[in-house]
């Protein structure tokens, strides 16, 4: 008995000793493990740790700034409370934090359908707008209940903010939610939640000065990519602040005068191209745009028949109507076919074969220099020197004066119009130029079409001896008279000279079509063209029947009004083209806009002004490397 | 208590020793090393909760103190108790382990536990103790002989086999692994012969097959990970590929204590349990986990020491046994946290927050503290029947 447990007793003492050699044989495998781990491996696994760690994130730059040409903001960058959405931080549910956040922010179906698209198409972890511009009571209730609420983060940003509402709508433009295809382009920056871009206006035409340039934000994360605290920051280079030309007085003023119609109106400083006002009406709010409309405000605001969206002084096509005389009358001077003192007889119409020409005034003018002819807008004294002028000579002097090509002014969207010619005639319609079209020609009918912004080109190359400027939106740095800009375009001082005595006379004359236009401002005055273009063709019967007046038509039937002008009269400094749509006549409702326009602008007379450049932030470095 | 003569002149071979006596029998260095053991885990709970006591250490200190109660109360009986109710005391946890297959609580994905209001206990936490128990109360009664036949393998093979199967259903895998393990090496220390465990082992290969068709996806994708930790770096290798970054990150000095990116940013997982060894690796280095290695061998083989004093059978089975059981813990769990073995839900003893564990672990010690109290106890081979 006790033999057998002495010899257990050895055997437990033997197999002890097995089991502990085991024992310690394994250890030293975790020891050997340990020695691979820690140190022949250390380094590799320091850097994944490192990479663990540290995550780079873009900053968006600040918008540049946007001011008139004295300063006053148009473009400004607010402080934005937003609310976002990290899906992967919802605790796997995100229709339960949305339905809870509904309970304190009330979302539309519109904006529910929005979220989930972007979280859909986002990763996981990357916030999506929920909304922005939160008041400041909505931010506080949200932190507050923000334990009920995982996955829902508030941040602050900069939004966009345009003070001046509707009134420089066209001008400025708008920013808005960056579109599929603009992030398909691949810059990261683009894929930042509640990122904007320039969509229209001087926001698209200069989109890469304002954005700036990203920077960069090197963070500790932890697992769940939270930053716990920032390494090092790098704030890139916040977007160009522009000054613009504009000066918003005026664009005020023209602005209050149009707004009840569908109208366009330009003006140019003549020598150096600056576009000190442009104005299309309606307008529409360009913060509501950047906030993002509702499907029912979208319709609304492209079913209106005034087209509120569209920049009609650089997208609307028009025929010129009698604004394109000028044009005509330089053709015939300088063909030679006329003189200045070449009378021609206003009986009401002229015959061209069998087809009858009417004059605006069907008792006629009765015999007409160039002067009269201007003063009455006679449209028979026009046909004819575009008869003896020839179409390839008028054509060719209206695409001097810039007709049927771009003026290049920088706003996206810009139309050019139409010149025709025999050739194109021929191409485009398969048909002979014939006589009657250059008659239509000559009063700036058929198939011509031109841009307000054509027009005022146009004025200015006339008010300014002959010189194509092309428009800007942009101050230049060097200013003047000193230094007259645009093309050279060949034409006689004195031919221009006798074009602009006339366009005076048709204001300043008691009996001128334009007399509505007039102005006095210590003086001085300004000189125009009035122009009435059919809309719809008159036919036979209803000549005979008696026109009905234009107030009697349905509006869209109605006859589009146009002026020209340019100011002040001797000393010319200033071009301006207005276009209202179905106005009805270019004296009755062209020339009384045009008119409180320059009389604004011979006041305050802005291009005499030294305009304001704004500190530019990256001006600051560029000048100390100096 | 068997009549007693003979040994008047020492009263540690009284097996009625007083409670005085029994203290003063307590061996102070095992305690010594299982409070260093116990220290170090409260730091590195600091060091995990950001330097905080909340909500980890603070809570792992007060079940420590419970534990310690726990050790001296289990140390202070009579070894002849144990012995007495080892069956009794394997057939209770046994009981709650059936309980648990239809009533437990859900954590993890595994029913695991039984609530008792104020502590949630997990049977098989337990019946890692009641296993050795039940088999050093059976070996000790029999001969080298009567371990080496096959008729008596019959009943401590079920002993193991009943709990195993339980516990497997559960699933709990690292407990199962545990549980054979630990039975695997007493009745290796017993005498069964060496190419019965060969012949079994091949047998168990050779299932594997079969056995894999019985695992849970879980846990097929468990295996497959630690295969191949990289092959879903965000997903189901998340948890390996980030404690090897840990460990390895820490290198050969460590970070310093409270500077481990790793934890601090709560890149690791359940870092306060199963993964604690990865934030003392990382903050102190290859340093500081070699020393808690060798002071865990230090504990392990202190138990050794105390089996070897013992004068029973059944007291060095048991401090055998126990002490096994605590290096399967650290190596299986150790292993595991540095991409050896699978991940199997194995805690760090005594550092990995948790309060079963650490419950069960200083009954485990306070047996072993037992054994050493009653060294000079001599055991009949029909002891446990002896009154």
């Amino acid at each position: 008995m006790i033999t057998r447990d002495g010899d257990r007793g050895k055997m437990l003492t033997r197999r002890a000793a097995m089991l502990a050699g085991g024992q310690l044989f394994l250890s030293s495998l975790l020891l050997a493990r340990m020695y691979y781990l820690q140190v022949l491996e250390s380094d590799r696994y320091k850097t994944l740790a490192e990479e663990n760690r540290i995550s780079t994130r873009l900053l968006a730059p600040p918008r540049g700034l946007i001011f008139d040409r004295f300063g006053v903001p148009l473009a400004q960058n607010n402080q934005n409370f937003r609310v976002l959405v990290i899906s992967e931080q919802t605790e796997g549910n995100l229709n339960a934090t949305l339905e809870a956040l509904n309970e304190i922010l009330p979302l539309t179906d519109g904006e529910i359908q929005r979220i989930r698209r972007d979280v859909r198409r986002s990763r996981d972890f990357t916030p999506v707008t929920i909304r922005e511009n939160l008041t400041w009571e909505q931010m506080a209730s949200i932190q507050l209940n923000a334990p009920d609420l995982p996955g829902i983060i508030i941040d602050e940003g900069l939004s966009r903010f345009y003070p001046e509402k509707e009134l420089l709508s066209h001008v400025v433009g708008y920013v808005g939610i960056v579109s599929e295809t603009e992030i398909a382009s691949g810059n990261p920056l683009l894929r930042l939640p509640g990122f904007r871009v320039g969509k229209s206006g001087i926001e698209l035409e200069h989109e890469a000065e304002l954005r700036g340039k990203e920077g960069a934000q090197r963070v500790e994360v932890n697992a769940v990519g939270r930053i716990i605290r920032e390494i090092e920051r790098d704030e890139g280079i916040p977007g160009r602040t522009l000054p613009l030309s504009i000066d918003v007085r005026l664009q005020q003023i023209a602005y209050e005068k149009m707004k009840k119609e569908s109208a366009s109106a330009v003006l140019l400083d003549i020598y150096t191209g600056e576009v000190l006002m442009l104005v299309s009406t309606p307008g529409f709010d360009p913060n509501a745009l950047n906030r993002g409309l509702s499907p029912e405000e979208w319709s609304v605001l492209s079913s209106n028949p005034r087209a509120p969206m569209l920049n009609k002084a650089i997208s609307g096509l028009y025929s010129p109507g009698s604004t394109f005389k000028m044009v005509v009358a330089l053709a015939a001077l300088e063909a030679g076919v006329i003189t200045p003192e070449t009378k021609i007889f206003c009986d009401g119409y002229t015959m061209m074969g069998n087809h009858k020409f009417h004059c605006w005034k069907s008792s006629g003018h009765g015999n007409l220099n160039l002067k009269e002819a201007f003063r009455h807008s006679c449209d028979i004294y026009f046909y004819e020197i575009a008869r003896r002028t020839g179409i390839d000579r008028i054509s060719a002097m209206a695409e001097r004066l810039g007709f049927g090509s771009l003026t290049g002014i920088d706003l996206p969207g810009e139309k050019k119009g139409l010149m025709p010619n025999r050739k194109w005639k021929e191409r485009r319609l398969g048909e002979q130029w014939l006589q009657g079209d250059t008659y239509n020609a000559g009063i700036g009918q058929g198939f011509i079409s031109c841009t307000p912004v054509q027009l005022a080109v146009m004025a200015a190359a006339i008010a300014n001896g002959g010189r194509k400027v092309k428009p800007t939106l942009l101050v230049p740095k060097e200013r003047g008279i000193q230094a007259p800009k645009g093309e050279i375009l060949n034409i006689s001082k004195q031919h221009l000279r006798l074009v602009r005595d006339a366009m005076a006379d048709v204001v300043n004359h008691p009996r001128g079509t334009g007399r509505p236009a007039f102005v006095d401002v210590d003086g001085q005055r300004i000189a125009g063209k009035t122009g009435t273009t059919q809309v719809k063709r008159i036919t036979l019967k209803e000549r005979e029947e008696g026109l009905k007046a234009q107030e009697d038509l349905p509006w869209k039937d109605r006859n589009h009004a146009l002026f020209v002008a340019f100011g002040p009269v001797g000393a010319p400094r200033y071009a301006l083209a207005v276009v209202v749509e179905h106005g009805g006549g270019g004296a009755k409702t062209a020339a009384p806009i045009a008119g409180a326009i320059m009389d604004a602008v011979l006041r305050l007379d802005p291009a005499a002004q030294k305009p304001v450049f704004p500190e530019n932030p990256t001006d600051k470095n560029g000048g100390e490397k100096k | 208590m068997i009549p007693f003569s003979g040994y008047e002149n020492s009263s540690l071979r009284n097996p009625d020793m007083t409670l005085k006596e029994r203290f003063y029998h307590i061996s102070w260095f095992y305690i010594f090393l299982i409070c260093l053991v116990a220290g170090t885990g409260f730091v590195i709970l600091y060091a995990a909760a950001n330097g905080s006591w909340e909500p980890w250490a603070s809570k792992q200190f007060v079940r420590f103190w419970m534990g310690i109660a726990v050790l001296f109360c289990v140390a202070m009986m009579n070894l002849r108790f144990w012995l007495k109710y080892a069956y009794v005391f394997y057939a209770a946890v046994l009981i709650l382990l059936f309980y648990v297959e239809f009533n437990g609580h859900d954590a993890m994905g595994a029913t695991r536990w039984i609530n008792l209001g104020f502590i949630q206990i997990q049977p098989s936490e337990l019946m890692k103790i009641a296993l050795v128990l039940a088999l050093a109360r059976y070996f000790h009664g029999c001969s080298l002989q009567e371990t080496m036949s096959f008729s008596y393998m019959v009943i401590p093979s079920m002993l193991v086999l009943m709990p195993v199967a339980l516990v497997m259903r559960q699933p709990d895998l690292g407990t199962a692994v545990l549980m054979i393990a630990v039975s695997t090496a007493l009745f290796f220390l017993v005498g069964v012969q060496i190419w019965k465990f060969v012949v079994l082992g091949v047998a168990g290969l050779a299932s594997i097959p079969i056995a894999w068709r019985f695992l849970h996806d879980y846990q097929k994708e468990r295996v497959w990970t630690f295969l191949d930790p990289e092959r879903d770096p965000l997903g189901k290798g998340y948890h390996i590929l980030q404690s090897k970054i840990t460990l390895g990150s820490g290198g050969i000095f460590g970070k310093g204590f409270l500077q481990g990116t790793q934890s601090r940013l709560n890149f690791l997982p359940e870092k306060q349990t199963d993964f604690i060894f990865t934030v003392l690796a990382e903050e102190f280095g290859m340093i500081g986990s070699v020393s808690l290695l060798i002071l865990y061998l230090a504990l392990i083989f202190y138990g050794y020491v105390i089996a070897f004093r013992s004068s029973s059978f059944f007291g060095r089975l048991l401090a055998l046994g126990l002490s096994t059981n605590l290096f399967l813990y650290v190596f299986i769990n150790i292993a595991m946290v540095m991409g050896l073995v699978p991940v199997v839900g194995i805690p760090l003893p005594m550092i990995s927050y948790g309060g079963t564990v650490m419950l069960t672990l200083m009954f485990s010690f306070g047996l072993i503290e037992c054994v050493n109290v009653n060294r000079n106890v001599q055991i009949g081979r029909r002891g446990a029947y002896d009154d």
